[in-house]
């Protein structure tokens, strides 16, 4: 099989990449930066770092796939449109949904936590840094075997579900499946490090003082969100290897010949597939409760019914998992359960609503770009909760399943929930991440063509699924009653895209334009990432601090005024850090040869990447890393850099 | 920098606690508790898989008609005992006794290679009667769930053979320590995972 591809969009997309990457070389080699990618990025294992990174491919990938819905939008506007053929629709739902889940919502998530976490809770570096890159790694790598299937051999085209016995070897021989199999297999081993590794950070590496009663909100919802990735993962890597199995080796798990059982496979999926709605939406609400205090300048209402709540939904995520396949023909008493604990999940959703509305009551509110994200979220997300609740309805289901109102309403939580989430917490943690604020008014029209977009986008695909479209058509029919609203919809999705391109142009002038973060505190914040300067020097904390309530920064700040920030400088010790190391990127590496390898089942080519991992994981063991000091002349001639002595 | 015997036991008692429970051990072993968390609930899919395909044998081979409970009973003696034993390599290493500690590591790797041994006869067995894993679904999800905790045991092996070696480099420091014991651990959990095998799938199928 030649791997020259004959269609001209893919031989585009080819042409497209080999430029990109030859300018990307040209760049590094002309301005001589490869070292400097090696040893400041490649082999890092700073959390704040890999936090950046996971952000800078989250946006990449949030405009592939936003490129992807465009086209989508595109060749649905009008019926019996010739714009996609069927092959490429296919292709290109199925990687938009694919990339939007687990190769930007997830990646953006790593990045809030990498990024915050560890400065919130007072602590220098996660628990586990080097595994941290190798996370970082497993997923970048995992990532790019899913970018390259559409132009070396064909993308996945069975959704993002990936169901059987479509995805079966016998429906779906080329390489496309498999290159959803081992990059998603890829980047969950990823995953799943990272839940381990954050969970530990938080349950160990707390400041003396902060009881976990005293935790900052964002960081309880990263600790729900690791408990149910610790939980829900495996039945991922589960479903993913048996059906991987069934291609590459010939098994029967969920063939229609020889006794396989493709609910097995649906089961599996499920089992993982809504627990990871809940992975995705937690550090949303995480953000979101951060933000509505610092901007209306109060404490957290009802911490404690907060934290209950979000300990309440990550076991319920477990009991639901059926209602994505409530027409199946399982009995009406299981259907019956299921349906009862979807909608039950709404109670501690409304908890948590009502709380950020009572943070909000007679608080003094700035409406800066993070706040108005989180303003925007609470109708939103409302409403896409409802119409889940309607979807819950286990018998009114059998109309709704697999429609229009299906899309609508998911899009409505992923975007509404997810994506607004990770903005407002982009925008709130911007400064600290790169020591300049964005400016606010490109943000502004960002904001609202967005929001605008979202709305005329999809509450018409709400009426177009009642009216009977069926997702995943690639043409309809003129005289269905569908052309007007599928209009309206596609020119919302292009408001959508414009507003994101003013999101990446505030950036850019940003970089020139943005006012310089002196302070450290821009915000005025209540947590211990802003008593840091920004951006955060390497080590974090000069000193770790001594936390004596919530809002530990806001309580520093009450009780020493501007003395806040300043360190005696007598009182600095060495501190104790990690060292780099280029392990991680080459094992990660490693596990991408064999990926591709299996892709195409070259077993010789997977075995050579076998080893590859085997010997990174022996030469690990047999390092004896014992990190290094930082000197406090070193730490000094830093911190006064930063005005801190 | 290794540790003397006296050491060992000395730096122990004044921590008040064993050696590898050093604060990076605290967070490399509760990391770990929460690994074997997540392999648990991998274990749990494929044991639930094995149920629901168990009689989806499409006319082939009976899955209770093959099995003979001789290998499969000599497995387990031959596992639970090694299990025994890594208990004991961990007893020596906390008395500060090096010999003792890897001695009993290289015994509980021999009894892991003998349990692979019997498991791949059994397998090779199996396939010359024409029970391959692609006949039929119970087949394919019989020989996954046994083949996935016997290649976790083989993993064990190798990653033991590791630990060995770094303690003959290294001999028992807190580094060693921690090593020594999550690899225990993980040997503990393969033998758990084991009876539920030898249970929910030779036993029952035998009896069932
Ligand atoms: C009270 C809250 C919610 C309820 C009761 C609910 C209920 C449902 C139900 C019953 C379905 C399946 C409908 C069908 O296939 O016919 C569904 C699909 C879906 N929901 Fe929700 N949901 C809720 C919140 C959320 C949240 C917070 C998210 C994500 C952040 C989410 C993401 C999704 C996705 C991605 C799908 C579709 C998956 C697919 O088939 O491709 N939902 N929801
Ligand atoms: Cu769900």
């Amino acid at each position: 099989m030649s791997l020259w591809p004959t269609e001209p969009m893919v031989q585009a997309s080819l042409v497209a990449i080999i430029l990109v990457s030859i300018g990307i070389i040209f760049t590094l080699t002309y301005f001589k930066k490869w070292g400097w990618l090696w040893r400041e990025w490649i082999t890092t294992v700073d959390h704040k770092k890999i936090g950046i990174m996971y952000l800078i491919c989250a946006l990449l990938m949030l405009f592939r796939g936003g490129v992807d819905a465009l086209l989508m939008r595109i060749q649905l506007a009008f019926p019996d449109l010739q714009f996609l053929d069927a092959q490429h629709y296919n292709e290109i739902f199925t990687t938009h949904g694919t990339i939007m889940i687990l190769f930007m919502a997830m990646p953006f998530l790593f990045a809030m936590f990498n990024i915050v976490v560890p400065l919130q809770i007072g602590a220098r570096d996660v628990a586990f840094p080097y595994l941290n890159a190798v996370s970082f790694w497993l997923f970048f790598f995992g990532a790019l075997l899913f970018n390259i299937s559409f132009v070396l051999g064909g993308a996945p085209d069975a959704g993002w579900v990936n169901y059987p016995p479509l995805s079966e070897l016998t429906f779906s021989p080329g390489p496309g499946i498999d290159y959803y199999l081992l990059s998603l297999q890829i980047s969950g081993i990823g995953s799943i490090a990272t839940g381990i590794n954050f969970l530990v950070t938080i349950l160990k590496m707390r400041a003396p003082g902060m009881s976990m009663m005293r935790m900052p909100m964002f960081s309880w919802s990263v600790l729900a969100s690791c408990i149910v990735i610790i939980f829900a993962f495996p039945a991922l890597t589960a479903a993913l290897a048996l059906l991987s199995l069934d291609r590459i080796v010939g098994t029967h798990f969920f063939t229609m010949l020889h006794g396989g059982n493709p609910m097995m496979y649906m089961n599996l999926f499920w089992i993982w597939g809504h627990p990871e709605v809940y992975i995705v939406i937690l550090p949303a609400y995480g953000v979101f409760s951060e933000v509505v205090s610092t901007f209306s300048k109060k404490r957290l209402f009802g911490y404690k019914s907060m934290v209950a709540s979000l300990l309440l939904i990550s076991v319920a995520s477990y009991l639901v998992w059926v209602h994505h396949f409530f027409t199946m023909g399982s009995s009406a008493g299981v259907n019956s359960f299921f349906a009862v604990a979807s909608m039950a999940i709404a109670i501690p959703t409304g908890v948590k609503v009502f709380n950020w509305l009572f943070t909000m009551f007679r608080g003094r509110i700035r409406l800066s770009l993070p706040m108005l994200w989180m303003l925007a979220f609470i109708p939103t997300f409302a409403l896409g909760g409802a119409t889940g609740v309607m979807l819950a309805v286990a018998p009114a289901d059998y109309q709704f399943h697999n429609s229009y109102f299906l899309i609508a309403h998911f899009h409505q939580v992923l975007i509404g929930g997810v994506v607004y989430g990770m903005l407002a917490g982009l925008y709130y943690w911007w400064p600290k991440m790169f020591g300049f604020q964005l400016v606010e008014k490109l943000g502004k029209w960002a904001f609202w063509l967005f929001n605008i977009g979202f709305y005329v986008c999809f509450m018409p695909q709400y009426a177009l699924g009642l009216m009977g479209m069926t997702r995943r058509m690639y043409e309809y029919p003129s005289g269905m009653g569908w052309n007007g609203l599928n209009q309206v919809s596609t020119v919302g999705a292009f408001i959508m895209g414009i507003g994101f391109l003013l999101i990446v142009a505030q950036i850019l002038y940003s970089i020139r334009h943005g006012k310089r973060d002196t302070t450290g505190d821009p915000w005025n914040g209540r947590t211990l990432e802003w008593s840091l300067p920004s951006p955060v020097p390497h080590y974090n904390f000069v000193r770790i601090p001594e936390v004596k309530g919530r809002d530990a920064w806001w309580m520093m700040k009450q009780e020493k005024g501007d003395e806040a920030t300043s360190t005696p400088s007598s009182s600095i010790q060495p501190i104790h850090m990690p060292n780099s190391s280029g392990l991680p990127f080459l094992m990660s590496l490693a596990f991408f040869v064999a990926g591709f390898g299996l892709v195409f089942h070259q077993f010789a080519l997977a075995a050579v990447g076998g080893i590859g991992i085997g010997i990174c994981l022996f030469l690990r063991s047999l390092e004896q890393d014992e990190g290094y000091m930082l000197s406090p002349k070193e730490i000094r001639r830093i911190e006064s850099a930063q005005g801190r002595l | 920098m290794a540790l003397a015997q006296h050491e060992v036991v000395r730096a122990q008692t004044e921590a008040n606690r064993p050696l590898e429970y050093d604060e990076d051990g605290q967070r490399h072993i509760l990391g770990f508790w929460l690994f074997l968390a997540t392999d648990l609930v991998l274990f749990a899919c494929l044991f639930a898989t094995y149920q629901v395909l168990v009689t989806h044998t499409d006319g082939g081979p009976v899955l209770s008609e093959l099995f003979e409970l001789g290998g499969v009973t000599a497995e387990t003696i031959l596992l639970l005992t090694s299990s025994f034993t890594g208990g004991l390599a961990i007893y020596e290493m906390r008395r500060g006794n090096l010999r003792g500690l890897i001695g009993w590591l290289v015994f509980t790797v021999m009894l892991g290679l003998a349990f692979i041994g019997i498991e791949v006869y059994e397998f090779v067995t199996f396939v010359g009667e024409g029970a391959t894993m692609q006949r039929s679904a119970a087949l394919s999800a019989f020989f996954t769930l046994v083949g996935t905790h016997g290649l976790h045991v083989s993993f064990g092996i190798l990653w033991m053979i590791s630990v060995i070696v770094q303690l003959l480099r290294f001999g028992i420091q807190p580094v060693t320590a921690r090593k020594a014991f999550i690899a225990g651990l993980y040997w503990h959990f393969l033998d758990v995972v084991w009876v539920f095998v030898f249970s929910a799938v030779y036993l029952m199928g035998v009896l069932g």
